[in-house]
């Protein structure tokens, strides 16, 4: 499935269960953590569309990065009478109670993007991207690409200690695993951020020869990608040809670099949680089916070749 | 005064030394701080050491105290040699000092202060119930009944000194330094403290007692050595010592004729330069009338606390009056700032040299030229070569004694600060110059210039306003005397009614010496 | 500290020496660090790149050298750069003028400045709180411009500040250079930096002594807002976008750090700009050669720790008087002027 089609099925889904589940319109409750980055506004804008089309009546909090927020609200949610609640949680610990309150007043949960440290009986299921394949799907696509060539990576990580950093580095390197002739040669942190990635890159290409030592780059996200192209360009290498870029996230600045050649490909981490819940949900509601617990969203893979440009219109008013 | 039975302090006296230093002598790189020094403090005296600054006062007493090692010479203390490390050390000894600004901590309770590092404890934690009656207890020895559970800062100076004082004794309880405790107290104050001395003095503690103020060492000490350059100029009863001969003892010089009266007989006729017409701030000082002629000199007595500072703080702007008008010849100016005063031709010396005067960190040439630069605005600025000229200039014109004007002022005695905020002001050729207390805690030597010096400001039309203590000082120099009471100016003095005792009168509040002044 | 008596090449031996020790440990892990040659029509190599990245800490450090010197501090300098790289982008993305969005966040620069500066000289706020608060805000502020995305732009003009070059010489050098040499000259051919150095070591003494303390300290804040503006537009012209969340990030304590290893003291007092610009250039040099170093980057903070830390151990005048022959502190004032006929 396309991102195009993910939507048009689901908006076909929406008007199917409209006409058939009209006598009770679905009151869902959803605690987003913040809007501390383009993913999440993009997430919360999702989220918002999905219940609109779906006809669900979505009750949104903010939580503004805190958890006595989200407790709060998840409270409000109970003592409303929701049909369910979605939540962002902000951390992992200290959701016990809340969660147990919710059970007891028969509301299921569904987490979104993120996971809790509670009880498995506590919430109906987890929505989420798995970091490690990911990496994975990045690193098989350079496999790919590179074929029988040998080729020297370098990679920029996310904030070192973070999960993403950890998982994303470890997925890439998965794939990696028995083509002797990819090697990762220099591996610096990035922070996940634009200027940190321009940095790190001027550094990588110092060190190795200007950069001639370099064929590929495999940024833990798109943003310190866009960084290091501009490194590239200045140290006059082209992007997407001298070096390959791969990167993880799909944010839109990506698909301009796409649509430039400058960047080769990227793994989309979707800000459509809410659409697979909603399905779990409709499915628990219309007949008890118990879903997995946890609904893995599709890791989706952008070339060059997929119209970047068309794709970076769709997403720009998605509030990335 | 003595309250307790004479006897006893008479038969101490007698007896051998409490504090004997024998020869002590103290180097510093490139100078003999003390040579050769011998010093005797028996029990039951109060033995006053004087000498200008510099002369090896403080080293003396830092030797004695353990802050300096010694480099030759012994302590002996009832007739055992001592070698104290540490303050900490000669406390419990029992040698404790108490300087001049007072070394406890004012957001601490008066028992706090008093018991710090010694809290009785019960269970483990403070008795703050024991600790306060414990206290007050004390204080009760010193004729002291305030609130301990107080914060100590706020009582007066005077009452922090004894507290002070109460706590060293109750820690070493042989010999007391008190290091020039009566610097910053005004007249009821130091009597205060004087009977405090007294009463230790008859408890047999040996005291020893700094100061410049000479009235105060005829007071209360028994016994008086001079120190100067380092060495012992001599040891000798206070009875029957003679001031001039004291003064020459200290200065190695005759001093002429120390500062008596001999006062400004005819009053300045000069043209009326600056009025202020009913000039007041709230809470301050209450609307004054005050008109200064060119080369006249205004002296404000009074107690401290009275409205002296507060009078020279609502003219320089720095607490802007809030009623009346000032005037500069015939022209209305408002003085809302100190820098609209200084660009108006003020200057101010202040009280608190070190808080309100120095920038201890620049150096002696960008100290005297601040003020100027001020005035001129941070565009202009003083070429190098200028600033070198008006420095070297005022530091050879007040003999400001240092070794190179790139010294930072920090580093200059408290005498040389004093002359050099002067050659701050000096430099700007003030027309109106305001200066409070301008020979508190300075040498005699330094004292007598800065005297010489605005007699000499006079004369060449500047106009000056000087608080002072010191109210002989100020009938030599003054050409009329305002006295202030109770944050109001009550009485003036002018030409033949300018004496000690009138103004003494005048403060006191006595009317008939000076003409009350209706407000 | 006496700067008379001290030789002005001798001055500065810590952070040279520093510098030098830094930068060849670097050369000999990785030969090719000093190499610099002309790529692409400009300078090219890690020396450049240390010049290059260390320039917002460098133009920072400047404002805060004189901040300091006033015994404040400006902590809400790296959210001021967020701030005014937003308000950049945000013009230039609008009006399509480069010199309008260059004036403007100038202009915001300016404004953040006074803000902090009247909190600290008429509301009479401790430093450390009143630019606390725009340090809190500020992040807000910069995403409320962005709109909490990162705001691209590819006005050329505008990159130009942050990635062009001039005669070979990357723009964010010749500017920040620029800006310390007129920093330098403002403070020392004219009084201000004598009055700076007076409001720091006795504000109420200078007060008394006719300097507008006041209106100075305002100044002061306005100038290191000014730095900051400057230095938050060449961040945003670096990346072609504004990122509220991560420009200057941190970087008012690399700030703090440059102008104490550069040997001003957070007491206030005497300041000097050139030690404050090498203080930048230390730690950039640290920074860069870390990540040439090719370290995993878990090491990254603590050898930046342990290399600062041996930095300030070199500059301890406690330390450096142990290990001298013992030569003891004249004594103060009486003793000074004691001198035995």
């Amino acid at each position: 499935m396309t991102f195009k089609t993910a939507l048009a099925g689901a908006t076909l889904l929406a008007t199917l269960s409209l006409a058939s589940t009209s006598a009770f319109a679905l009151t869902v409750g959803f605690s987003q953590i913040g809007s501390e980055s383009g993913w999440r506004a993009a997430e919360t804008t999702l989220t918002k569309q999905q219940a609109e089309q779906r006809g669900v009546d979505l009750k949104f909090a903010d939580a503004q990065q805190k958890q006595e927020n989200q407790i709060k609200a998840l409270r409000s949610f109970i003592a409303q009478g929701v049909d369910a609640i979605l939540i962002a949680p902000v951390v992992a610990t200290g959701w016990d109670a809340v969660l147990k309150e919710a059970k007891e007043a028969e509301i299921p949960v569904v987490l979104l993007d993120r996971m809790v440290d509670s009880d498995k009986d506590l919430y109906l299921t987890a929505v989420g991207s798995d970091l490690v394949h990911e990496g994975k799907v990045a690193g098989d696509w350079l496999v790919a690409e590179v074929k029988d060539k040998s080729c020297n990576v370098v990679e920029l990580q996310g904030t070192t200690g973070s999960s993403p950093a950890i998982d994303r580095k470890n997925g890439f390197e998965q794939a990696l695993a028995g083509h002797d002739n990819l090697k990762i040669i220099r591996s610096q942190t990035g922070d996940f951020t634009r200027t940190k990635g321009k940095e790190v890159m001027e550094s990588f290409l110092k060190a190795e020869d200007g950069g001639k030592n370099i064929c590929a780059l495999y940024a833990h996200n798109d943003d310190m990608a866009v960084g290091a192209i501009q490194a590239i360009k200045e140290a006059g290498l082209q992007p997407g040809k001298d070096i390959l870029v791969v990167s993880i996230d799909a944010v839109p600045d990506i698909f301009l670099a796409l649509a430039a050649g400058e960047a080769n490909a990227t793994v989309e981490l979707t800000p459509n949680m809410a659409g697979p819940a909603f399905d779990a949900l409709d499915a628990f509601f219309k007949d008890g089916t118990q879903p997995a617990k946890f609904i893995q969203t599709e890791s989706k893979l952008y070339t060059q070749a997929d119209d970047p440009k068309k794709i970076y219109e769709e997403k720009k008013g998605l509030g990335y | 005064m003595v309250q307790t039975p004479t006897h006893r302090a008479q038969s101490l006296e007698a007896s051998a030394p409490l504090l004997h230093g024998l020869g002590i002598t103290k180097a510093f790189p490139g100078a003999l701080a003390l040579d050769n020094v011998d010093f005797v403090l028996k029990a039951g005296e109060v033995h006053a050491l004087l000498g200008e600054n510099g002369a090896g006062k403080s080293t003396l007493i830092k030797c004695l105290t353990g802050v300096h090692r010694l480099d030759g010479g012994s302590i002996l203390l009832d007739g055992s040699a001592i070698a104290p490390r540490s303050t900490q050390d000669a406390q419990d000894h029992g040698i404790g000092t108490v300087y001049q600004e007072v070394n406890l901590l004012p957001n601490l309770t008066v028992a706090e202060n008093l018991y710090l590092g010694r809290q009785p404890t019960r269970f483990g934690v403070v008795d703050s119930r024991k600790m306060n009656r414990d206290a007050s207890a004390l204080l009760a020895q010193y004729d002291l009944h305030i609130d301990v559970t107080e914060d100590l800062g706020s009582y007066s100076v005077a009452i922090q000194q004894i507290i002070a004082i109460a706590r060293a004794v109750d820690l070493s309880g042989k010999v007391l330094i008190l290091d020039e405790p009566t610097a910053s107290l005004d007249a009821h104050e130091v009597r205060l403290l004087f009977d405090v001395v007294r009463r230790l003095k008859a408890r047999g503690l040996g005291i020893v007692f700094i100061s410049h103020f000479l009235d105060q060492v005829f007071e209360i000490s028994d016994t008086i050595t001079v120190l100067r350059n380092g060495q012992k100029v001599g040891t000798c009863p206070t009875e029957g010592l003679g001031r001039l001969e004291l003064v020459a003892m200290m200065l190695g010089r005759e001093l002429e004729e120390e500062t008596r009266e001999h006062g400004k007989v005819h009053a300045n006729t000069g043209p009326v330069q600056f009025s202020f017409k009913g000039f007041g701030r709230k809470g301050r000082i209450e609307p004054f009338d005050l008109e200064i002629r060119k080369g006249e000199a205004i002296g404000i007595a009074g107690l401290l606390g009275s409205g002296r500072t507060e009078t020279a703080e609502t003219l320089f702007g720095i607490h802007a009056a809030d009623s009346g008008k000032a005037m500069i010849g015939t022209t209305e100016v408002s003085l809302p700032t100190p820098r609209s005063a200084v660009l108006e031709g003020f200057g101010f010396c202040p009280e608190d040299r070190k808080v309100d005067g120095i920038i201890a960190d620049l150096s002696i040439r960008e100290n005297i030229i601040l003020a100027l630069q001020a005035l001129r605005g941070w565009t202009k600025p003083i070429p190098r070569k200028e600033q070198n000229a008006i420095a070297d200039k005022y530091i050879k014109a007040l003999d400001i004694r240092t070794t190179d004007r790139e010294k930072p002022i920090g580093q200059l005695s408290g005498g040389n600060q004093q002359k050099a905020i002067l050659a701050r002001w000096l430099a700007t050729h003030p027309r109106f110059l305001i200066l409070d207390e301008p020979t508190r805690g300075i040498d005699v030597g330094a004292h007598a210039e800065i005297i010489r010096l605005i007699e000499e400001l006079c004369d060449q039309g500047m106009s000056l306003l000087v608080i002072s203590s010191e109210l002989e000082e100020l009938t030599v120099y003054s050409h009329r005397i305002i006295v202030v009471r109770d944050r109001k100016h009550v009485a003036e003095l002018t030409g033949k009614e300018i004496t000690t005792a009138a103004v003494v009168d005048a403060i006191a509040g006595n009317q008939p010496a000076a003409q009350e002044r209706a407000q | 500290m006496t700067r008379q008596t001290s030789l002005p090449g001798l001055r500065y031996a810590p952070q040279i020496l520093t510098l030098l020790v830094v930068l060849g440990l670097s050369a000999s892990l990785f030969p090719g660090f000093l190499n610099v040659e002309i790529a692409n029509g400009r300078l090219y190599g890690s020396l450049i790149d240390i010049l290059n990245r260390g320039a917002p800490v460098a133009l920072l450090a400047i404002g805060m050298t004189l901040v300091i010197a006033t015994k404040g501090i400006d902590l809400s300098v790296g959210a001021v750069m967020a701030i005014c790289g937003a308000v950049a982008a945000a013009t230039v993305t609008t009006t399509g003028s480069a010199l309008q969005a260059v004036a403007l966040a100038l202009a915001v620069g300016l404004a953040c400045g006074l803000w902090n500066g009247v909190l600290v000289a008429v509301a009479g706020i401790q430093p450390i709180i009143a630019t606390l608060i725009l340090m809190v805000a500020g992040r807000g502020i910069a995403q409320l411009i962005t709109e909490g995305t990162i705001l691209t732009f590819t006005n050329e003009s505008l990159v130009f500040l942050g990635s062009g070059a001039l005669l070979s010489m990357p723009t964010p050098i010749l500017i920040w250079i620029t800006a310390a040499a007129l920093a330098m000259l403002l403070v020392r051919r004219t009084a201000l930096g004598m009055l700076i150095e007076a409001i720091g070591i006795n504000r109420r003494a200078s007060t008394l002594s006719g300097v507008n303390s006041g209106i100075l300290l305002v100044c002061v804040y306005m100038i290191a807002g000014l730095c900051a503006a400057v230095a938050g537009t060449i961040a945003a012209a670096d990346i072609k976008g504004a990122d509220a969340n991560n420009a200057g990030l941190w970087l008012e304590l690399d700030a703090i750090l440059a102008v104490v290893i550069g040997g001003t003291s957070l007491l206030g007092g005497r300041f000097t700009l050139l030690g404050s610009m090498l203080g930048a250039m230390i730690i950039q040099s640290v920074n860069t050669s870390i990540l040439i170093s090719g370290f995993p980057p878990e090491f990254n903070l603590v050898i930046k720790a342990l290399i600062i830390i041996l930095i300030l151990l070199i500059q301890s005048p406690a330390l450096r008087a142990r290990l001298k022959p013992v030569r003891r502190k004249q004594g103060q004032g009486e003793t000074s002027i004691l001198v035995k006929p």
